[in-house]
């Protein structure tokens, strides 16, 4: 393992006084438990939208604290989902008479974290709702399985119900809209390497230079199945594939197309696959009305990429191109 | 023969021990289906909850429970911090304020932590979880009380049959938590939970003895 860290277990924290001290514009952490809040937090009369989990997939939730999007994202240990007092933590700090939802990736230990405090939350009077992400294609019978998981939806999710409520949406619309997201956004990852957890030392899995693993989570977990590596065209094809036949996405609809490197896949390589998936979606004919290139939600430094696809109507559209100032999405302004 | 707050606490210590020397193996556990974390939050919870007995250890063995499930809750995350958090949680309210930990307690004590699991992680036998490990050490400490064993017989025999329910989710495929994604490509790998599950319950057997 090289990594440019100190002690394994201290990395966490120290790379929140960093995120801190660069982006003192737009959010501050509070320590122990750790919670990202945006610097303007609590923001009367608006609700307060938070997520969370475990650390490594930057810059998911941390990067996207800020005007626009998230009032406070809670990073636990690196693909460890944050404890109960550290979710309510967040809530306390951001969350006043208009409510806080909750966007909660759909992982064991995620819902059981959130859904924890989000009862502590309500015990104490505040009023707090969860949605769950769940937008990953690859877990086919969910019925026998902890259902499908919640990968890169989650950026788009928190984008547009952040502008939602900073416009000034009540709870009860911004749940909705949430859900609305929810129900039409679709994932898929690969992986060409595994990533290599501090405090594990090796890498997740092994592969051969011939293979890829197909249908991935953000957490170095090996995918569906593996296959051997193909080119881009290929390649993309068979995501492309993956994700328009699950929804269906149809000709006609109008999408966001969201290409995202794990960690480790240069953007020589991503935007390749983007011109790649973006002719396949034309060829079917569903209109790119909007893009998202980079690395967004990551897996430490994993090689690979994700592909996600939400179908839009003008509200959401609209939503996403709405003003916002993060550390990693800023725009509109 | 019975145990009290000192016994518990020192079983607890001995816990913890267990789970630092098997940290690594239970990293590679998870690392093969899951995401490798399970290892290093359970030693941080453990090692957060000797330092809490360090600081002060209550004086009912129902008090050390909780002290364990707060600790743990509030140090692990995860998917174990809720699961073993509300197991300690759920025995330590059927102990109460009791100065002895007796057998009939001792039972209920851990039927209580096995419903717990099951009502916040919501497995059921076979799933290849922690629950697999934990059902049939329940279902032995039954039996070896009603064989009229004593508190360090009952924790043996629980710990002898988590042990082979923990190697019997070798075979399953997992249909909970992160293992679950992997469907059968996750036959042949040990669930790293029922392996610490039945580590924890060695320990506490050892301690007793």
């Amino acid at each position: 393992m090289k990594k440019i860290i100190n002690d394994p277990a201290n990395v966490v924290a120290e790379s929140l006084r960093g995120l801190a001290a660069a982006h003192s514009d737009v959010l501050r952490v509070q320590y122990d438990p750790d919670v990202v809040v945006r610097a303007d937090a609590p923001v009367a009369g608006k609700v307060a939208v938070i997520s969370g989990g475990g650390s490594g997939h930057e810059p998911l939730h941390g990067g996207f604290v800020g005007r626009g999007m998230l009032a406070a994202a809670v990073p636990g240990a690196v693909f460890t989902s944050p404890t109960p007092d550290a979710v309510h933590a967040a809530v306390t700090a951001t969350t006043g008479d208009a409510g806080a939802l909750l966007i909660v990736k759909n992982y064991t230990g995620d819902v059981l974290n959130f859904e924890t405090a989000a009862e502590l939350a309500a015990a104490e009077g505040l009023e707090v709702r969860s949605v769950v992400i769940d937008d990953d294609v690859a877990v086919k019978d969910s019925t026998y399985t902890a259902g499908r998981r919640g990968v890169g939806g989650t950026v788009l999710l928190e984008k547009i119900t952040g502008a939602a409520a900073e416009r000034g949406d009540s709870l009860d619309a911004v749940t909705a809209l949430a859900q609305k997201v929810i129900a039409q956004v679709r994932s898929i990852g690969v992986a060409l390497t595994a990533p290599t957890v501090p405090h594990a030392g090796t890498p997740s899995f092994e592969l051969d230079d011939g293979e890829i693993e197909f249908g991935i989570g953000i957490h170095g977990e090996p995918g569906r199945e593996r296959i051997p590596l193909e080119p881009a065209d290929a390649l993309v094809a068979r995501m492309v594939e993956a994700v328009v036949t699950d929804l269906p996405f149809a000709s006609g609809d109008r999408v966001l197309l969201f290409t995202n490197s794990m960690g480790g896949t240069p953007l020589v390589e991503l935007y390749l696959a983007h011109g790649i998936a973006e002719r396949l979606l034309a060829e079917r004919g569903i209109v790119v009305e909007r893009r998202l290139v980079g690395p967004y939600i990551t897996s430490l430094e994993m090689q690979g990429m994700s592909l996600t696809l939400l179908k839009l109507d003008d509200e959401l559209t609209e939503l996403w191109d709405a003003p916002v100032n993060t550390a990693a999405l800023r725009w509109g302004l | 023969m019975t145990c009290k707050a000192e016994g518990v606490a020192a079983a607890v210590r001995a816990a913890a021990a267990v789970v630092a020397e098997h940290r690594v193996e239970l990293i590679d556990l998870d690392r093969a289906i899951g995401d490798g974390d399970h290892g290093e939050n359970l030693n941080r919870g453990f090692a957060a909850v000797v330092a809490a007995l360090d600081a002060g250890a209550p004086d009912t063995p129902g008090g050390v429970l909780k002290l364990v499930a707060t600790t743990l809750i509030s140090k692990v995350g995860g998917a174990a911090g809720p699961l073993y958090g509300t197991a300690f949680l759920r025995a330590s309210a059927k102990l109460g304020t009791a100065g002895d930990l007796d057998v009939p307690a001792l039972l209920e004590a851990l039927r209580a932590g096995l419903e717990g699991v099951q009502a916040r992680g919501k497995a059921v036998a076979g799933d290849a979880t922690m629950v697999d490990a934990l059902i049939p050490a329940v279902s032995a400490a039954e039996k070896a009380a009603g064989d009229g064993g004593d508190v360090a017989a009952v924790l043996t025999a629980a710990a002898d049959a988590a042990d082979r329910g923990a190697e019997s989710t070798v075979d399953l495929v997992p249909r909970k938590g992160r293992a679950s994604y992997l469907g059968e490509r996750a036959v042949g790998h040990l669930d790293p939970g029922a392996r610490s599950s039945a580590l924890l319950l060695r320990a506490f057997a050892e301690a007793a003895r």
